[in-house]
């Protein structure tokens, strides 16, 4: 049995979300082998072949791989997957963008966001927003899915694998990649972090997010995150979103300021070690679910608790 | 040109989902069910476009029981000019769904399909991308703009790190993310409206599809509970309490 873990990776590194889907597969089971696609992407490829347990790494390069489009990375992946049983991705914006479309063409049903794997064909995942578990047997030859981060444990490195380097088909395709306009911060990444501070609707305005919730964050060296409700507002940028349909993630403290708790949020941020919530609102939801709450006014509480740390 | 909006009648959002005792499912029975939030942006989406005079005609699909006609009576509502209801009361998994869209595809012949990203029942975020597949069209996920660019679309995606744009080529299938826009309430006068605009009924065997799951559901468990914890009074209580978890 093989399984191919697709890399997410920034060609100069590889992201730590590939060291959690090789965990999936070790539990899985089998060879592991990682696709790396990219453009000069050498040194992400080096750093997956320093991954434990990795039989060897396959390095696809060319510059429809900086930015891949689906389509490409669909025409890279669909004629390796005759020499594997799995295909297994991070469930990020790339894992979930690819996934289903290798899937569809290969026949099979993917699998997302699992959180366990039980055996070969069973697996466990979130539905309804995290509301309901899910165990799912698979009748498909191939399992082809997408790894909930939060649910494993980084793969150890100490590997030394070989890096083979493929042919990559380099198009045209259908779409191109025209920009991106990424948000720039020397915070930890959202899926990474071990503290995060979210803010929510009760900010009320862009000015006020930053001028409250950013310094909290330095403070504790933690990640910015937010509530629909605010990102909707404009408050702060997409990917600040936590929940159901934003990142989901799970750090040592998580701090939510502002933020009601309807369950699309709570779906993001309830497996979070330690959950802290400021609100003023004594009914809001996110107090059934936080460890330590505090209720009053967040434009007093926040400078206080800032100074005092 | 022509756009099919394929929309799924969800669980209302406001509702918290309960899972039944025998562990088969969650309960469904009298809860208030509505248009999935993903599919109304995309029909939102498919009526801006006509009302710039970029479309001619919306197409709304949905794919379920027999109630999922007032899903689609929803759409219609909302500014769609007609709906097809392939009625099934089976358990249809995203790679049949996109199986029996291909097929609708195949005879509608429209030039785009915009379908919301993601479910809210079972969260699978995969229809729109295995329909693109199927059809070997582009696709534009998790959008939150759309822009028709001359023959080709220019779809802005909500990702991890930001905002990305793509280009494609038309046809083509884009999923919506949740800030493509603000979805409009129906007026009276259109509800009346749309009770006679036409929704032609089919089933799965009219289009030779086979919809079998590939998935056999083993059971459907509640999360961890996490208990509520305790409140403290101040600052200062909480950055003691924080200390002796060890959280800071």
């Amino acid at each position: 049995m093989a399984v191919l873990v697709l890399a997410e990776h920034s060609n100069a590194a590889l992201n730590d979300a590939t060291l959690k889907v090789v965990s999936a597969a070790v539990a899985f089971g089998g060879d592991i082998d990682i696709l790396v696609a990219g453009e000069k992407a050498g040194p992400a490829a080096e750093a997956a072949a320093k991954v434990a347990g990795v039989r060897k790494v396959l390095l696809a390069e060319g510059a429809v791989y900086g930015k891949p489009v689906a389509e490409a990375l669909e025409a890279l992946i669909i004629p390796l997957m005759s020499g594997y049983d799995a295909l297994f991705a991070p469930a990020t914006t790339t894992g979930k963008n690819i996934v289903p479309r290798v899937a569809a063409r290969l026949d099979v049903m993917s699998l997302t966001d699992i959180t366990k794997v039980i055996d070969k064909d069973t697996f466990e995942r979130p539905i309804y927003a995290g509301n309901a578990i899910l165990t799912v047997k698979s009748s498909d030859a191939k399992k082809i899915l997408t790894v909930r981060g939060t649910a494993f444990q980084p793969a150890e490195l100490g590997g030394s694998a070989a890096i083979e380097t493929i042919q990559a088909p380099q198009g045209p395709f259908k779409s191109v990649f025209v920009s991106e306009e990424l948000s720039k911060s020397d915070r930890p990444e959202l899926a990474s972090a071990k503290r995060i501070v979210s803010g929510g609707r009760a900010l009320a305005s862009a000015e006020q997010f930053q001028q409250y919730i950013l310094p909290l964050a330095d403070k504790l060296g933690a990640g910015v995150g937010a509530s629909r409700a605010a990102v909707d507002a404009g408050y702060a940028p997409n990917d600040y979103q936590v929940g159901q349909t934003g990142k989901v993630v799970a750090p040592d403290l998580y701090v939510a300021v502002g933020i009601s708790g309807a369950i699309q949020h709570l779906a993001g941020m309830k497996d979070s070690k330690i959950i802290v919530a400021i609100n003023k609102d004594e009914e809001a939801p996110i107090f059934q679910i936080a460890d330590f709450a505090l209720v009053g006014d967040l434009f007093k509480i926040l400078p206080e608790l800032t100074a005092k740390l | 040109m022509k756009v099919l909006v394929p929309v799924k009648r969800v669980i209302d959002y406001n509702v918290r989902p309960r899972v039944k005792p025998d562990q088969s499912g969650v309960d469904l029975a009298n809860v208030k069910m509505a248009m999935n939030p993903f599919c109304e942006i995309a029909v939102e989406e498919a009526v801006r476009m006509k009302e710039k005079g970029l479309v001619t005609e919306i197409v709304i699909v949905s794919i379920g029981p027999l109630q999922a006609q007032e899903t689609i009576r929803v759409g219609l509502a909302m500014g769609g000019d007609r709906g097809i209801l392939v009625q099934t009361d089976q358990r249809v998994e995203p790679l049949g769904v996109a199986k029996l869209l291909k097929a609708i595809v195949d005879q509608e012949q429209p030039g785009l399909v915009i379908t919301g990203k993601q479910a809210i029942d079972d969260d699978n975020n995969a229809t729109g991308q295995m329909l693109a597949a199927l059809l070997d069209w582009p696709q534009g996920t998790f959008a939150s703009a759309v822009v028709k660019d001359g023959d080709n679309l220019k779809v802005t995606r909500e990702v991890d790190g930001g905002l990305q744009t793509v280009s494609m080529s038309l046809p083509a299938v884009v999923t919506t993310d949740l800030r493509l826009n603000e979805p409009r309430f129906a007026s009276l006068p259109n509800i009346m409206k749309a009770k006679k605009k036409e929704i032609a009924m089919k089933t799965p065997a009219d289009y030779g599809v086979d919809i079998a799951p590939r998935l056999t559901v083993v059971r459907v468990t509640e999360p961890k509970k996490r208990e509520a914890g305790e409140k403290v009074a101040d600052v200062d209580a909480l950055i003691a309490k924080l200390k002796l978890a060890g959280a800071i």
